[in-house]
This record gives structure tokens, C-alpha cells and sequence, in this order.
């Protein structure tokens, strides 16, 4: 098989705030780095990002990356691994000093020092008052960083393969993963990248779910290639819904809204909130938030004529701090709710945003699987960084705030590991033709013609199956059934068939291939999610309503052979402080 | 409601043409919800789009003669004959889909990154709020190329001229108080072509789906340029 190939030091499959960070601090040391999108760079989802990064700064009111670590380590529901969230709360300080220095617009307090925001889940002293920890520019803080991240790795001369897919991982002889098999969408024609070190930024898979804050490129291609590599996923059941979507279109509205002194509100303009949270109010918990708003509609105090939603009201902020603070969210809200918030609520209700688990990766960003009994093994030359990985930090749970910081951090660590790892391993390995053939059977499997079921079709029934049966709340009857539907669609999928086999720029190809992967991952999903028998952070079961430590406190890995499932213990124990044991946990 | 898109395919096409499409409407259907419609009818027409939001430019169209962005497009606001084009000017790859290398290369070519020479602080380099007002405007670009596509002076010396959006990003990083490249970026830019191919249409402040005004950026940099004697 005769395939155009080229070589690079590094391979980074995805060009968000990952991929991006971790190019830098390859193409600074002069480590010769190749970056696949299938996206241009800054159409990378990093850029819808509202709200901001958390910092310890303390430019607004006193802070410690200690209590940030804690209400992290609180807010994952004691699921996170806490030597990797002292790294990452530590690291956080630094990490957003050098993204300014690299010319993040921030918004600026009087002294000059960058603008802090009160988010979610954020608490000075371990639990004391609420805390103002979220850096932000406006209410476009991932538009700003990743823009900013693109034009220094143009400075730094990183070399870009724009629009082309990821097809599948490749392999040598050894079965040492050494690149991947990519499709560039204009001509169409498959290219193999071999690499030294290759990293999975390919972020995450909201599009499974029908209504979902993500864009559609968020379809898990990372995250399914790695299980197709025989890799588990980690933590799948942990599906974030942000509480405050536009009602029926799921478009997201930043809980920065809240931040700011937004609330929400039922029919009876009763703050509801205040019963659920009694302390942190609308501030607290996404997962928290995002059930009080579920119950509020199921228990008939939904607002609108189908009584389907709860409203977010701001007006009572004053035009001034509206367009100076959440310009953007004032815009969507017009275009897509037909809402002012100047003068009226917006109508709001949960939508599929994030998922906390992934690739697992230990905090260095590099692949780590269970071997054999227990201990944990390095995959050579695999790392993975952002959304599609899991270090653990966020655990059952992430704070607002902590994804742009999750995704900086090891991306930029993954970058500065991967230095050291290609200086040690100087050798390209060759891919065996096995391997390459494997990979290139995805690309010809489309190639079959004849009449079959569309794609569009087949992924519509997918994505209905994974909101109605992986939703905010799960039971086993509903889960059970939705494990069935999605062992019937699988098996439909060998029957979906092209009509348009041609080459150039065919995205109904690369939809198909897309699907592929979401199928992968749904079905992670649902299986781990069927598995575990308690309700911990966002996985909420009415049919086992309490944490049990006693048997889940452990991290779920999915394997796609066999639909098997596997455990591993949370890393409990903090890289230089004490631990924080299991609390109730109450805001 | 009917929708007439332009279709190309290089395989298949020796020429373009208009192809009409019957879809339905419904209550706050965006043109990019119409397109998709019609993607589910004929998987074989292709356009760019992802976030659906209007932030991260994919979805640049023409209609009706008008450069915009399709997801934050409502169809109502369109009249009733929708003709759907790709962006005028540049090399069309497929449908939809143009070719924007040419549009990237004149956004490289401004530099448009902060340059700081001095020894980095500790913290962050302080910026007053007023400072950072400036950048206001500036910085929202999506670099969707809506602007450069309309512009006049673009489809003219596309190689020569940096057309609005690379300018406004050259003022962006003009206007940060933080950046210290500012003679380096004036004279990156003297000569006729470059900037002062500007003839202030104004046609990229007209489109811009993110109410930025590249035409008021180009002339800040003007009078910056004599301010400095250039």
C-alpha cells in the first residue's frame, strides 16, 4: 500500500486549548510538531468557552490554591484524584499568569490586575464565603485564549495540517503506537503522520446527546480511536449537564450569568434555589443546579406554556454590568431565546455540556492503563490532554471554571513531557503494514454502495436514545432499556450505507466516520453509566439516591471488546498536603 | 419555503449551478438549521459549520448578495427569495466551501501576536481598564471572512492588499498597551498596497456578524502612521 507519509518529533491530533498549549512548548524547544484539526484551529470548540479559568490569584477577595484544590476535590464528590488536582490547582497560578503575558485580553480591575468572577462550587477556607476565583475576559474567555494560543503557535512556526481527520492510531511491529492515519477533507485522500510521541486533544462528545452545548466536531473522535486501540475509558458515567442551556436549543449561557447576580427563577417567581442550596444558592453545583431544575419542571413549576423550562433573570443587573460583563450572552440570548436580558428572563433548562471522564492518563498527560493486576502501565508514546482525557481532576463532577484550566495545564505539561520523551526515544519507529490496513479499512469500509440506512438517519434515533435514557436522572429500568436500543442500533450500523462516495471536501464521509466513534463512546456511556449502582456528582440514580463509599469509591474503565467493565482505586492520597477524606457534601 | 443553494462538485460538475430546495420552516429556524435540512435531503451538498453559535466562524455564506453568518442567520429576516452562495472572491472547493489560504496568509502577515521585549513580571503585566477598553471592538474578531470577502480593494489585490480583518487584528495589537512592536508594525505596513488600498466602503463594517468596524481600526493605524511621522 503506497501512502503519502511525512515524519515529525511529535504528532497532537486536535488544535484546542490542548493541542495548542502543548504545540507551543514543542515548537519553543524546536521539537519538529505537526497539528491535525479537521477544523481551522480557531473554529476549535475551546472557542465557545464563556466564563473563565480558575486561578488562586486572589486579585478580588483572599485565596489559596489549597482551598481551590479543596472545593475541586468537594465539587468532583471525592471521585477526583487528589495528587492531580493539588498539580493542576497549583499549577493554575502560573499558567494563567504566562497565557496573559501571551496576550489574553482578561478583563482588568481598577488596579490593573486581572478581573476575578464568583463561579459555582468556589469557597475561601475550605467551605467558608463564596470566592471570586474565575479569571475572565468578558464573558469570551476560551474565544480570547485560544485565539491567543493560535497566534503564538504562528510566532513559534508550528506546523498545521488544517482540515484534515484522524482516521485511526497506527502501530509498529511491536505494537508501539508511532502516528496515526489521516484524511485531508479537500482532496479526500488518506496521509500517514509517523511520530514519536503522538497526543490525543480531540476534546469531547456532546453531540452524542441530542441537545447539547457543544459543537457539532465534538464527536469523540480521540476518545473513540483510543478505545479501538484496545485503551479503556475512564469514568464514562460522569456526563456533565450545565444547568442553564436555552430551553429547547441547548445553546450554553455561562454560569458566569450567575456569578454576576443572576438567579433563576419557577412559574411562582420563587426562587427555588434557596430550598436546594440553602448556603451557595444558585451558586451551587452544576450537578446540584442542574437537578433542582429537572425536579422543578417534573413537579409541575415549570415555566412557558408547556411548562418546560425554569428562567434565568438578570434584568435586576442593570444594562451597564449586562454589556460590559456578559456582552455575548446578551447577543445569544436575543438571536436565539428572543429575549432581552435587559428587560426580560431567559428561558433556560439543562444541556449536555461536558464529560469528565476520558482517556486515562496519569498527571503528566501520559496514557496510563491497568496491567495485568492493579498496577498501572505507561502506554509508550501515547498522551492524551483536555476534555478527551482524564487525569482525574474533575472526578463525578467539574466546577465552572476548571475545563480551560484543565485543558492548559496538561496540555501545556503533555508538551513539556513529550520534549523529554522524544530526546530519549530519537528513533521513529516504522508502522507494520497490518496496522496501516486496519486503519485504512475504515476509509474503504464507506466505499460500499448500494441502498442502506443514511447516516443522518441512524445518528438522529442514536443521539434521541442517549438523551432519553443517559439524562440527568437515571434508573436501571430506563438505562436498561436504552443499553438494548443501543446494542440494536450498533448492530444496524454495518447496514448504513453513502450515496456521495466522492473526494473532494465530502463531509457526509467524514459525518459517517464521526458516527462511528460516537457510537463507541454512547455506548461507554451507557454501560458504565448501567454499572454503577450509586448516585455520585452527575451521575444521579433515584434508585440508589446516596453515595456509597463503601463500594463505588473507585473509577469506572470501559472496554470496548465485550462491552466489559473493569475498576481502579481513586488516587487519594495529595502530591505534599493532607488528604481531604469523603464528606457529606452539602451547599 | 424554497431555497436555492449554489452546488460544484470538481468530480462530478464542469460547471456550477443554483439547485432549489423545498424546507420546511419553523418558529426561530436559523439558515444554518435550513441548510442542514437540505444536507438530510441531499447528503452530497457540503458546507462548512460547527458551533451554531456565531463564534467560531465556520458558516460564512453569501445571500442575496450578502455576506453573513448562517447560524445566526434567522430565515424569517430573509424575504422570500433565498439564494445562498458561497463567499465571493475566493476559489471555491466545493458547494459552500472556499478555499481561505490567501485570507489566513494576510492574517500571518500582520504578525498578529503580542510582542514584549522587556523581562516578563512575576504576576501579570499590569493593564489599566481603560487600556484594556481599547481592545474592545478589536479582539471579538472570529476570523470568519465575512469582511475581507465583501471588500472592493481585497478582490482587487487580494495578494497586496491585507484586507480588514488582518488590519483590524494589526490594530488590536496596536492598540494593547502591553504589546512593543509598534514601529515594527508600522513599517510592515508602509507602501501603497498593504493598508492604504483601504478606499473606506465600508463594506466590511456593514457585514460584520460581530458588529466590529474594521474601517474606524484602519484609520486609527493611518493616523498613528503620521502621528510617527511615517
Amino acid at each position: 500500500m503506497s501512502i503519502p507519509t511525512r515524519h515529525f518529533d511529535a504528532l497532537i491530533i486536535g488544535a484546542g486549548g490542548a493541542g495548542l498549549n502543548a504545540a507551543l512548548q514543542l515548537a519553543s524547544a524546536d521539537v519538529r510538531v505537526a497539528v491535525v484539526s479537521k477544523v481551522f484551529p480557531t473554529r476549535s470548540h475551546t472557542v465557545a468557552a464563556q466564563g473563565g479559568v480558575n486561578a488562586a490569584l486572589a486579585n478580588v477577595l483572599p485565596d489559596s490554591w489549597h482551598w481551590h484544590m479543596f472545593d475541586t476535590v468537594k465539587g468532583s464528590d471525592y471521585l477526583g484524584d487528589q495528587d492531580a488536582i493539588e498539580f493542576m490547582c497549583r499549577e493554575a497560578i502560573p499558567t494563567v499568569y504566562e497565557l496573559e503575558h501571551a496576550g489574553v485580553p482578561f478583563s482588568r480591575l481598577d488596579n490593573g490586575k486581572i478581573y476575578q468572577r464568583p463561579f459555582g462550587g468556589q469557597s475561601q477556607n475550605f467551605g467558608g464565603d463564596q470566592a471570586a476565583r474565575t479569571c475572565a475576559a468578558a464573558d469570551r474567555t476560551g474565544h480570547a485564549i485560544l485565539h491567543t494560543l493560535y497566534q503564538q503557535n504562528i510566532r513559534s512556526r508550528t506546523h498545521f495540517f488544517d482540515e484534515f481527520f484522524a482516521l485511526d492510531l497506527v502501530r509498529d511491529a511491536e505494537g508501539v503506537i508511532c502516528g496515526a492515519l489521516v484524511l485531508e477533507i479537500e482532496t479526500g485522500e488518506p496521509m500517514l503522520i509517523e511520530a514519536k510521541a503522538t497526543l490525543l486533544a480531540t476534546g469531547g462528545f456532546g453531540q452524542v446527546f441530542r441537545t447539547t452545548s457543544n459543537a457539532h466536531i465534538n464527536t469523540g473522535d480521540g476518545v473513540a480511536m483510543a478505545l479501538r486501540a484496545d485503551i479503556p475509558l475512564m469514568d464514562m458515567e460522569f456526563f456533565q449537564f450545565h444547568p442553564t442551556g436555552i430551553a429547547g436549543k441547548g445553546m450554553l449561557i455561562t454560569e458566569g450569568v450567575r456569578g454576576e447576580g443572576g438567579y433563576l427563577i419557577n412559574k411562582d417567581g420563587e426562587r427555588f434555589m434557596e430550598r436546594y442550596a440553602p448556603r451557595a444558592k444558585d451558586l451551587a453545583s452544576r450537578d446540584v443546579v442542574s437537578r433542582a431544575i429537572v425536579t422543578e419542571v417534573k413537579e409541575g413549576r415549570g415555566c412557558g406554556p408547556n411548562g418546560d423550562h425554569v428562567l434565568l433573570k438578570v434584568d435586576h443587573l442593570g444594562e451597564d454590568i449586562i454589556s460590559k460583563r456578559l456582552p455575548s450572552i446578551r447577543e445569544s440570548s436575543k438571536i436565539f431565546a428572543g429575549a432581552d436580558p435587559v428587560r426580560e428572563p431567559i428561558p433556560v433548562f439543562p444541556t449536555a455540556h461536558y464529560a469528565m471522564g476520558g482517556i486515562p492518563t496519569d498527571r503528566f498527560g501520559r496514557v496510563a492503563v491497568p496491567a495485568g493486576h492493579g498496577a498501572e502501565e505507561i502506554v509508550p508514546g501515547l498522551y492524551a490532554a483536555g476534555e478527551c482525557a482524564c487525569a482525574s481532576v474533575h472526578g463525578a463532577n467539574r466546577l465552572g471554571g476548571n475545563s480551560l484550566l484543565d485543558i492548559l495545564v496538561f496540555g501545556r505539561l503533555a508538551g513539556k513531557n513529550i520534549i523529554d520523551y522524544v530526546r530519549e526515544n530519537p528513533y521513529q519507529r516504522t508502522t507494520d503494514s497490518a496496522s496501516l490496513e486496519q486503519a485504512m479499512s475504515r476509509l474503504t469500509r464507506w466505499e460500499q454502495k448500494g441502498e442502506g440506512i443514511p447516516v443522518s438517519q441512524l445518528r438522529a434515533e442514536f443521539r434521541k436514545c442517549m438523551e432519553d435514557h443517559a439524562g440527568v436522572f437515571r434508573t436501571e429500568e430506563i438505562m436498561t432499556e436504552g443499553y438494548e436500543r443501543l446494542c440494536e442500533l450498533r448492530e444496524r450500523l454495518p447496514e448504513v450505507r453513502l450515496h456521495d462516495h466522492s473526494k473532494v471536501f465530502n463531509t457526509a464521509r467524514i459525518e459517517a466516520l464521526e458516527l462511528e466513534n460516537m457510537m463507541d463512546v454512547g455506548m461507554s456511556i451507557a454501560v458504565s453509566a448501567l454499572k454503577r449502582q450509586e448516585s455520585r456528582g452527575a451521575h444521579s440514580r433515584p434508585d440508589y439516591p446516596d453515595r456509597d463509599d463503601q463500594n463505588w469509591l473507585k473509577h469506572s474503565l470501559y472496554y470496548r471488546e465485550g462491552d466489559r467493565m473493569d475498576y481502579k482505586p481513586v488516587r487519594t492520597k495529595p502530591l505534599t498536603v493532607e488528604s481531604f477524606p469523603p464528606k457529606e457534601r452539602v451547599y | 419555503m424554497k431555497i436555492s443553494v449554489y452546488r460544484y462538485n470538481p468530480d462530478i460538475d464542469e460547471r456550477p449551478r443554483m439547485q432549489d430546495f423545498e424546507v420546511e420552516p419553523f418558529q426561530g429556524m436559523m439558515l444554518r438549521d435550513a441548510l442542514l435540512e437540505i444536507k438530510k435531503q441531499d447528503e452530497s451538498f457540503s458546507f462548512r459549520h460547527s458551533c451554531g453559535e456565531g463564534v467560531c466562524g465556520s458558516d460564512a455564506v453569501n445571500v442575496n448578495g450578502r455576506n453573513m453568518l448562517a447560524c445566526v442567520t434567522p430565515v424569517a429576516e430573509l424575504g422570500r427569495s433565498i439564494k445562498v452562495r458561497p463567499l465571493p472572491g475566493r476559489p471555491i472547493i466545493r458547494d459552500l466551501v472556499v478555499d481561505m489560504t490567501q485570507f489566513y496568509e494576510q492574517y500571518r502577515a500582520v504578525k498578529p501576536y503580542l510582542v514584549r521585549n522587556d523581562p516578563l513580571p512575576e504576576q501579570e503585566i499590569l493593564q489599566s481598564p481603560a487600556d484594556r477598553d481599547k481592545l474592545d471592538g478589536l479582539y471579538e474578531c472570529i476570523l470568519c471572512g465575512c469582511c475581507s470577502t465583501a471588500c472592493p480593494s481585497f478582490w482587487w489585490n487580494p495578494e497586496k492588499f491585507h484586507g480588514p480583518a488582518a488590519l483590524l487584528q494589526s490594530w488590536r495589537f496596536l492598540a494593547d498597551s502591553r504589546d512593543q512592536a509598534t514601529e515594527e508594525r508600522l513599517d510592515a505596513l508602509t507602501g501603497p498596497y498593504k493598508l492604504f488600498r483601504c478606499h473606506t466602503i465600508m463594506n466590511c463594517v456593514e457585514v460584520c456578524p460581530k458588529g466590529l468596524n474594521p474601517t474606524r481600526a484602519i484609520g486609527h493605524i493611518k493616523d498613528l502612521m503620521l502621528d510617527k511621522g511615517i
